[in-house]
This record gives C-alpha cells, structure tokens and sequence, in this order.
C-alpha cells in the first residue's frame, strides 16, 4: 500500500463512521454499576438503573412526570430573578453564572415552585433543580420556598419538598446564609398551623439546604442512595484526616442514625407520598 | 504576644520606644524629646494602619488569639453569671457555653461559642466549632429562657459548626435547622453579638436574633474565605480575594441590611480592652431591654419574623 493509497483508505473509515450516524445519546452508562443502559429502558424505570438500583439525579419536569397526577402542575412566583448585588466574580462573574444555567435548565433559578396533584389530592410542591449552579440556595431559592410555605399557610394544602442542593450560594455572601433561616421560620408558622410537610431529600442535599428547610420536614424521606449532610466528605476527610467509610451520609446511613424517618425508591415514591399526604393532613376531605 | 503582619512596623517603633525610655531610666541622655516624637510618629501610623484596614486584616483581628470570649464577657457585662451545662441527651459541648446572669434588674440567659486562648483550652473547645449537642444544649437553655421569661444575649465567635464524622452521625444539620426555626418562634428577645468570627451555619444556628450587633473588627461570612477560594477558585491562597468580594466585615453587613449596628472597638482591636468592649456590649443591651420591656411576646416575636423574612435581593417584576 502506498502512502496516498493509506491516505485514502483513512478517508474512508472516516466516511464510514460518518455515515453510521448512532446518536450518542441512546445509550447510558450507570454511575454506579457502570452497565450499559439503554436510554428508552432506563426512561421507563424512572431513571433507575435496573441492575443496581442507582438512582439517577433527575430534572424537575421528569419528578413531576414520574410523581405527579399528569399536567397538574401550575407553577407559581416564577418571575423571581436573581440579582448580582455582591458584583460577584469568581473564575467567572456571578451574572454569566446566572445566564448560562438559565439557558442550560430552561429554568430561572435552582428550583421551581408551585401546586400539584397526586392521585387527585392537591399538594404545594418545591423541586429544587441540582443541575442548576449545584442547587444552590440564594435570595431567590429562599424566597422561593417562602412563598410556597406562606402559600400553603393560605390553602392550607400540605407542603411536599424535594430537595436537591450543594447548599447555600455564595456568590450571594452572607445573603444566603440568612436563607436558612428565613425558610426556617416559615415553617415554623407552618407547624403553628398544622400543615404536613414531609420533606423528600435526593441527591445530594448538603450544607445550608440540609442545616434548614430540608431537615425540618414532619416527615423526612430519603432517595437511595442520595448523599445527605452538614459538611461535604472531603472537608471531613481533610479535618478528621481519616478516610470515610463506604455509604457515610448516604441515605440508608441517615435512616440508621435517626435523621429519616423512610428511605422510598423512586419506583413507590407516588404511592408513599400519597398515602402520607393522604394519611397527615387535618384539613383533608374525602377526593 | 505575637503581633499581627500588619502591626509589625508599629511593633518596631514601640520596642525603641522602649529601648530609648530604658536609657533614659539608665540616666545617662536625656531622651524625652526623642520618645515623644517616636511617640507621635506611632501614634499616627497606628491610626494609619487601622484606617485602611483590609477584609482580610480584619479577619485576623476578629481570629486574634486575645479576641474577648464569651465567659469572659459574660463575667465582665453581667453579675452573677452561673454556668449551665449538657443537652441532657448525649453531653456537654464545651464549644458552647450558656448560663444564667443578671444586668442590673434585668435577668438573662447568655449564650455563645468559646473558642479557648491557649492551646488546651483550644483543644478542649474544639476551637470553637460546636457539635450538635453544643446546638441542642442551646436550644434547652433559650426554651428555659422563654419559660421564665428572660431575654436571651447570644455572643457568636466561631470558625463554623464542626465538620466531623460524629458530629455528621449525631445530626449537625437537624441540630442547626431545629435552632432556626426554634429560635424564630421565641416570644423573649434575642439579642446577638458578633464578637469574633461568624462562621455561616455554626454562627446562624445561635443568632436568629432581634438584633444583630458587630463588633468592629468582627466579620460574619456564609463560608470563610478559604473555603470560598479552594471551592470556587480552587486556589486557597486567593483567600485575601474571596474575604473581599464576600463583604463580611461589620460596616458590610450592617450595609446589606443584616447588622443593626457597628459596635466602636477600642483602637488596635478589642483585644487591647476587654473591659472597654464589655462596657459598649453592657449600655447597648440594657437600652435594647428598656425597648423590649414595652413590647408585648407576639411584637417581640413579629419583629424578629419580619426582620428575617425581609432578607433577599431580588428582582421582582409582579410585586414592582
């Protein structure tokens, strides 16, 4: 084979491939178990693989779809916008921050808000978005969930929460911080008045959105496997200078040491938050 | 004691201050002169220096080794403060302290993080970085509190709750979170100093306050500066950065609308006065009392709801 006839045949091969045309988005492999998955298969189990049972993060209209009576969702308070008030700048500036995650989520911030059935009772629902900046909670997120809260204390439907969440935003400083507390006491007015909230925390829910409104849920459910806790595994590992053991903050960890009250599979996830919807709330009639 | 990096050109000029008053005592040289110039010279670089104070100086002054506490603020503010220890459900977190005191015919309970000075009371505080039995212990002390309806003064002097595997185990979040909501619904006032450090979640878990007082030099951040550096810029040493654009000195926290007020340190730092910051914390709390006595529980536990409930900056085109 000549040079130029060698040249030729790579053409070729490229031609080949080209022509081929196999979508990279057919086929997924788990995080976990690292089988091959494909995408139509890995849809229809709710984003749970098969095999290993992994629960892949998903976005807010997928929970909706899998959790939620179809097209009863009404979002609410979604012309919030977030401002760079700090004129925040990192490795990038906080507003470029912002428009980017806006255009990847189609979404205006890191969760969205609003009311929902389930098996055709009515319930106020926060999602948050993890793909979002990390979830993270700033003046928008905290406002967010307030105004939910202050919403449920109106139509006294109960308040389901799913949270998702690297923790407080700091491109918003000490802002975010008082989030935490702002959302905390709203809920306790929620309590004052009786209003189940039970609190669904997936992967993963850490720092300031696990130190507030996440935790406080009259009921706390965790997602396998989610990563739940105060501070990040690898802060802990550089402060106590030991390595962790397998499944520390996970989920079922939670669950032994008494933070959850459950751990529900995405599989019964509809089923469980109806029945304790269904079950808590004081102010129910009969559907 | 160690001087910070930036004093250390002031440092020098009191050492010849010294040097020239030991000569002077030896009788040989008449020196007056030359001290009292030196002296000026000091004196004006001292102002100088703490003029133009970075985010990033200031942090050191509010970690300052010698930086008031809370036991000895609680002894110095108040009479007759009596310790009270445990969570009673697993032990006593020596990272928090609280008590029983008096001001004047005022009875309060006093709450806040003790960091320690040297380094076996470090170690013995865990530096000042509570467990979650330090956030329980609290909360049993403000619930005894408002049961015989006393206000509540917290002081907040900590690098952050502590990040450790037990302290994971044991509920640091749920711990943090129960306080904030707990303390929002208080019907006695809550009043917080930041005297040092407010580090993020450790800080709030104690501070859902009426009032948020800052020392001058202390500094109240939702992470610390290294932390922000080695997340966001990967990069710990751009800490002197992250100090700056995460405002978390007292003038910037008062400017965001969090802060009540900068309480006036002594020049050099609270650490050269103990007794002249307890003074400013002692007629700062009993005029907010004075305000408190004629409000009724619900106003007092309104006027903490709204203040936290206003915190966020937004845009909001429906409600403009």
């Amino acid at each position: 084979m000549s040079i130029i006839d060698w040249f030729n045949q790579r053409e070729k091969i490229e031609d080949r491939s080209k022509k081929l045309d196999i979508p990279g988005d057919l086929w997924v492999k788990c995080y976990k178990c690292s089988d091959i998955l494909y995408l139509k298969d890995l849809e229809s189990s709710k984003k749970v693989c098969p095999s290993c049972k992994y629960h892949f993060r998903i976005t807010p209209e997928e929970r909706l779809q899998y959790l939620f009576d179809s097209n009863s969702f009404e979002e609410a308070e979604d012309s919030i916008r977030a401002v760079d008030f700090l004129k925040f700048r990192d490795t990038e500036e906080y507003k470029d921050r912002l428009e980017k995650a806006r255009k990847k989520t189609k979404h205006a911030d890191a969760i969205i808000i609003g009311v929902a059935k389930i098996k055709k009772r009515t319930v106020n629902v926060g999602i948050m978005d993890f793909s979002f900046m990390g979830g993270s909670m700033g003046s928008v997120v905290g406002e967010k969930i307030t105004r939910l809260i202050e919403l449920a204390l109106e139509n006294h439907h109960p308040l389901v929460m799913f949270t998702s969440s690297g923790g407080a935003r700091m491109q918003e400083g000490i802002m975010s911080l008082m989030q935490m507390a702002k959302t905390s006491a709203a809920l306790q007015l929620l309590a004052k008045k009786k209003i189940p909230y039970i609190s669904v925390l997936c992967d993963p829910t850490m720092g300031g959105t696990s130190a507030s409104f996440a935790m406080l849920g009259d009921i706390n459910i965790g997602e396998p496997g989610a990563l739940i806790g105060f501070a990040g595994p690898r802060v802990i590992e550089q402060t106590v200078r030991e390595k962790l053991p397998k499944g520390f903050q996970r989920a079922e960890f939670l669950l032994k040491h008494g933070m959850l009250d459950m751990v529900v599979e995405r599989q019964s996830m509809r089923d469980t938050l109806a029945h304790l919807v269904n079950v808590l709330d004081p102010h129910r009639k009969p559907v | 004691m160690k001087p910070l990096d930036f004093e250390k050109p002031l440092d020098e000029l009191y050492a010849k201050i010294d040097e020239l008053r030991r000569l002077s005592a030896e009788g040989q040289v008449d020196l007056s002169d030359e001290i009292a110039s030196i002296e000026k010279r000091a004196e004006k670089l001292r102002n100088e220096v703490f003029s133009n104070l970075t985010p990033h100086q200031i942090l050191q002054i509010a970690r300052h080794p010698n930086r008031p506490d809370t036991f000895g603020l609680s002894m110095l503010v108040f009479d007759d403060f009596v310790e009270l220890h445990g969570d009673r459900q697993f032990r006593d977190d020596p990272s928090i302290v609280g008590g029983i005191a008096q001001l004047g015919t005022h009875r309060v309970m006093v709450i806040g993080h003790q960091k320690g000075h040297d380094t076996k009371e470090k170690i013995y505080r865990n530096f000042g970085m509570p467990h979650p039995e330090g956030y329980r212990k609290a909360l049993r002390l403000m619930h005894m509190a408002e049961k015989f309806n006393m206000p509540i003064v917290t002081f907040i002097d900590t690098p952050g709750a502590y990040p450790g595997k037990e302290a994971e185990e044991r509920g640091q979040s749920e711990a943090i979170a129960r306080n904030l909501r707990e303390m929002s619904g208080l019907s006695v006032p809550v009043i917080t100093f930041v005297i040092g450090e407010g580090g993020s979640g450790g800080a709030l878990g104690i501070a859902v306050s009426n009032r948020i007082y800052m020392l001058e030099y202390a500094v109240y951040s939702v992470i610390s500066p290294e932390g922000c550096a080695s997340i966001l810029f990967r990069d710990a040493d751009q800490a002197n950065y992250a100090a700056e654009k995460l405002k978390i000195t007292a003038g910037d926290i008062s400017n965001l609308g969090i802060g009540d007020g900068v309480l006036k340190e002594p020049l050099g730092g609270a650490h050269n006065d103990w007794p002249h910051v307890s003074e400013t914390i002692r007629s700062k709390i009993n005029e907010d009392l004075k305000r408190y006595e004629t409000m009724s529980p619900e106003e007092v536990f309104q006027e903490r709801y709204d203040k936290f409930r206003s915190f966020g900056k937004f845009e909001d085109p429906v409600k403009a």
